[in-house]
């Protein structure tokens, strides 16, 4: 199954009004009002949220598979690695995890859905489902198999529940046959779901 | 702390980040984290002591025993430091 | 011990669940206005992320089920900003009375 097709956009303004849609009108306002903000923050923080998305981790994680200095320090300092390319991830602490011949990481959230949502946008939903959040760490190789990720026999999966203040992004294996690929081409063929660990990057081609 | 860890096995009520299903596991230490403000003060807005964190490895045999999906599999979490007791 | 301790609703970690969903939805304007509120108070220091979680953690357990995900947090989030003394519950009701009276769908009733 795919997970990375775009759906159509929830109805909107033109549904009837829920309670909770007026408990954020009226708090939207009542903090506009009472000065702890203004509409002009609001729109500038959709406005930075909806800017991020998987595009921006396809970016790094392209820029690891051809700089080995880079990669290093994205291994390092993931973090400070992706504001070195320009990319502002607020107060995000990210750990980049290399999946190499043998490992593959893959990321959960049992306690919420922690996700790093400051560098490729807000999780999707099955991220945020009951089934991912309870499956993934005691049956790791089920939920893989959902997603129709095989590996080769012998591979240790490693699961990752970000659990309290690091964000997690997969660094996936290059694939084969992308030698002299460039950049820009390499990082069409990082997948969201391949930097959360439930997919692998495309075949080039 | 040493190498290797015990999760305590503890089950108070509040805002806690350490998952029940690792409580009273043993793992290994990864790496240590932080200091970073200790959430169950966060989250009533209350002044916060700051505490390592440590991320611990588990195997997946250490936490759901013989039950494994495939017991060499492995999990890391990050849990505070108050949450964790040597092991050895 | 008496009993045993009961696992809280939001600690899903190894429960047993059905399969993996596949449908995905893009964000309506009023769920990214409930992120963008959530990121600036926590940003501003009113209240923290740990806050948000607290408060979503103590909805009833069916709270997964008959709310969405930002359904809850803007329910999280007016929770902590009437802890924070941003503003009363009477002040957040005659407020979304208001509103109500301005028209029957979100687009009429915002701002």
């Amino acid at each position: 199954m795919s997970h990375d097709h775009h759906t159509p956009p929830r109805p909107d303004n033109d549904e009837p009004l829920t309670y909770w849609q007026t408990m954020e009108i009226a708090v939207r306002e009542l903090l506009i009002e009472k000065g702890v903000t203004t509409p002009h923050e609001i729109a500038t923080a959709i406005d930075q949220m909806d800017a991020r998305s998987p595009a921006d981790g396809a970016r790094v994680i392209a820029h690891a598979w051809t700089d080995p200095d880079f990669k290093a320090r994205l291994l390092a300092d993931a973090s400070a690695a992706c504001r070195e390319m320009g990319f502002d991830i607020g107060p995000m602490h990210l750990i980049a995890l290399e999946n190499r011949p043998g490992l593959h990481n893959i990321v959960v959230c049992t306690l919420c859905s922690c996700y790093p949502r400051y560098l490729i946008g807000p999780p999707p939903d099955w991220y945020k489902s009951r089934a991912y959040r309870s499956r993934t760490v005691r049956e790791p190789r089920a939920v893989l198999a959902e997603f129709g990720v095989t590996l080769p026999q012998g591979t240790e999966i490693r699961v990752h529940d970000s659990t309290a203040e690091m964000r997690y992004i997969v660094l996936p294996e290059r694939p084969t046959g992308t030698e002299g690929m460039d950049k820009v081409a390499l990082a069409k063929l990082v997948t969201r779901d391949s930097m959360i660990g439930t997919g692998l990057p495309r075949q080039p081609g | 702390m040493t190498s290797r860890v015990r999760v305590r096995n503890w089950h108070p009520p509040g805002h806690i980040r350490t998952p029940a299903y690792l409580r009273g596991k043993t793992g290994t230490i990864e790496r240590k984290l932080g200091p970073f403000p200790n959430p169950e003060q966060l989250d009533y807005g209350l002044p916060a002591k700051n505490l390592a964190l440590y991320r611990v490895r588990f195997t997946m045999r250490d936490i759901w025993g013989t039950a494994a999906e495939a017991p060499d599999d492995t999990l890391e979490a990050e849990i505070y430091a108050h949450w964790l007791e040597p092991a050895d | 011990m008496s009993s045993p301790p009961i696992k809280p609703w939001h600690d899903m970690g190894g429960d047993i669940a059905g399969p993996i969903p596949t449908d995905d939805h893009d964000f309506a304007l009023w769920e990214k206005r409930v992120d963008a509120l959530l990121v600036l108070c926590a940003g501003k220091g009113i209240f923290t992320v740990d806050g948000l979680r607290r408060a979503i953690e103590d909805l009833p357990p069916d709270a997964f089920e008959t709310m969405s995900y930002y359904e809850r947090w803007i329910s999280s989030v007016n929770r902590n900003l009437i802890e924070a003394g941003i503003y009363s519950p009477a002040e957040l009701a005659l407020r979304m009375e208001k509103i109500s009276a301005r028209g029957a769908s979100y687009g009429e009733a915002t701002g």
